[in-house]
């Protein structure tokens, strides 16, 4: 079992959404993240004084998966999130222990 | 006797006219509260929204009952014909009188003369309200308003609408460039002295922008600023004259007009954006502008106006962000300033003031106005700092007056 986390582009969300369905991802987390670093916001003026969004949204969407499809979800990720400028997002695969269902009570491959 | 019966009628029909006109635009000035609350409240932050609307709310009540009070009889207190007056008071309360006010000499009843004014002294203590928004303490804050608008606006409106020492020198002020926007603009300059610029606005790193946090609230005051000009101006006209309230009604969306566009282009020169909160000052520098002389200019002139208060606009606010007097809305730049422009103007433009003589009248009105307003809110904020303190605590303004001073908050 793995927990693929994948920060995006808001901008790519409809794009990899769709490829996700391709490869039979049905379910996900999404939240709306912000991220702060080198890439600056935009730059804004107001009244004469400057000001950076110094936060960038971005999205995050986290996807409980058999370790079995772990290269096809990322593949889709990467294939339909990629713009080829900084700021494209990171995936992150990471181990999973144990999953409950909490309605049924079933374990780990079957609550998946 | 026919004649006569007809023309009694054709009086009596004007007056009515006459009179309904000053209670439509007395009900117009109303909306410019509305205007005010919804501009200042779109250009704070939202930790700040319901202390600023809050503030509105009681300026307005406050003001009536004031004006109600004494502010009526203060400001008109019937100075004696060329008595040059300098204060004078008729008496606490309304008395009802048709002396002066009957179809025979006059153009609207006592009851609408004292309405049409009584919505005019509040807008002085609002456009204070603005300026010192976001770190001011609410009771202090609605103390000075009190005793601003009981006293100091009506004591400096006498001098030239109540017949005082400025009307007697030829004086001119329309609709209170000076004697509303400006009066309300040198308290503003003396609050925002006395209280300092809101934390972390002028930095050692420099000026850092507080955005406003609703540019369509802010947008939606302007505009019904705007629409209740028509009445602020067309009403000061005192009468429905057909060709008076018509030019009066030209002039001022002219001027307003042409102050956008004033400081859309200076705004951008300057600041290489196009920036929206400046447009909508220009708009109502614009508007100030022409208040002085609405009804003595020329199209012409009240587009070069209003051209001008427009390029006023950004300079001013750039002006006092380096003095680091922090203005959240530009109450500063568009009442007292662009007050003081337009006052001026009257004399340079239109046919009212000619050669020295006028601008020297304008410009003692306008002196004598600024110093007397500026001495009374600099000696009643200060005493009120000196005993019940003016400004939150550092804690306070970072949470935000919403939560500090109401215990509420304006989004829930």
């Amino acid at each position: 079992m793995k927990k693929i986390e994948a920060i995006i582009r808001v901008t790519q969300f409809e794009a990899v959404r769709d490829a996700l369905a391709e490869v039979g991802v049905q379910f996900f987390t999404l939240s709306e993240v912000r991220g702060y670093g080198l890439q600056k916001g935009a730059k804004l003026v107001y009244r004469g004084a400057n000001h950076g969004a110094d936060f960038i949204a971005r999205l995050q969407m986290d996807i409980l998966v058999h370790a079995d499809k772990v290269g096809s979800v990322i593949k889709a990720i990467e294939e339909s999130g990629r713009t080829g400028k900084v700021g494209d997002g990171k995936i992150l695969v990471l181990n999973v222990d144990s999953v409950v269902r909490i309605r049924t009570g079933e374990r780990d491959e079957a609550a998946l | 006797m026919q004649a006569n019966e007809a023309l009694e009628a054709a009086t009596q029909s004007q007056f009515m006219v006459n009179n309904l006109w000053i209670l439509i635009a007395a009900a117009l000035v109303f909306i410019m509260h509305l205007g005010f609350a919804t501009l200042e409240a779109g250009f704070v932050q939202r930790k700040n929204v319901l202390n600023i609307l809050f503030k509105n709310s009681m300026i307005i009540s406050i003001g009536i009952l004031t004006y109600c009070l004494c502010g009526f009889n203060l400001m008109y207190p019937g100075f004696a014909e060329d008595s040059s007056g300098f204060l004078a008071f008729a008496g606490v309360g309304l008395s009802h009188t048709t002396e002066g006010y009957s179809a025979a000499d006059g153009t609207y009843t006592y009851w609408t003369d004292f309405i049409f004014q009584a919505m005019f002294a509040a807008t002085c203590a609002t456009i204070v309200s603005g300026a010192v928004a976001e770190r001011i303490k609410l009771v202090p804050f609605l103390l000075f308003a009190t005793l601003f608008v009981a006293i100091s606006y009506p004591i400096t409106g006498s001098w030239k609408w109540g017949g005082g020492w400025l009307d007697a020198m030829g004086f001119y002020d329309f609709a209170g460039s000076t004697l509303v926007h400006s009066v309300g603009g040198w308290a503003a300059l003396a609050g925002i002295i006395l209280l300092g610029p809101r934390a972390g606005k002028y930095t050692a790193k420099g000026m850092r922008a507080i955005p406003g946090h609703s540019m369509p609230l802010a947008t939606i005051g302007v505009f019904l600023l705007f629409f209740g000009w028509f009445g602020f101006n067309g009403g000061s006209v005192l009468s429905a004259d057909p060709e008076l309230v018509g030019l009066v009604f030209v002039t001022t969306s002219l001027a307003a007009a042409a102050g956008a566009l004033g400081a859309f282009f200076t705004s951008y020169i300057m600041f290489r954006s196009y920036d929206l909160s400046m447009v909508l000052n220009g708009i109502l520098g614009g508007l100030v502008g022409i208040t002085a002389g609405a009804d003595v200019m020329s199209p012409t002139d009240a587009v070069i106006i209003g051209f001008i208060a427009g390029i006023i606009i950004p300079l001013s606010v750039s002006f006092f962000d380096r003095l680091k007097l922090d203005d959240p809305v530009g109450a500063t730049s568009v009442h007292l300033v662009c007050g003081i422009w337009g006052t001026l103007a009257v004399a340079i433009f239109g046919d009212c003031g000619e050669g020295v003589g006028g601008f020297m009248a304008q410009l003692t009105g306008v002196l004598a106005i600024g110093a007397f307003t500026f001495l009374f809110a600099f000696i009643v904020f200060f005493a009120i700092k000196a005993t019940m303190g003016i400004r939150v605590d550092v804690e306070e303004e970072a949470r935000g007056l919403d939560v500090g001073e109401h215990g509420m908050s304006a989004y829930s």
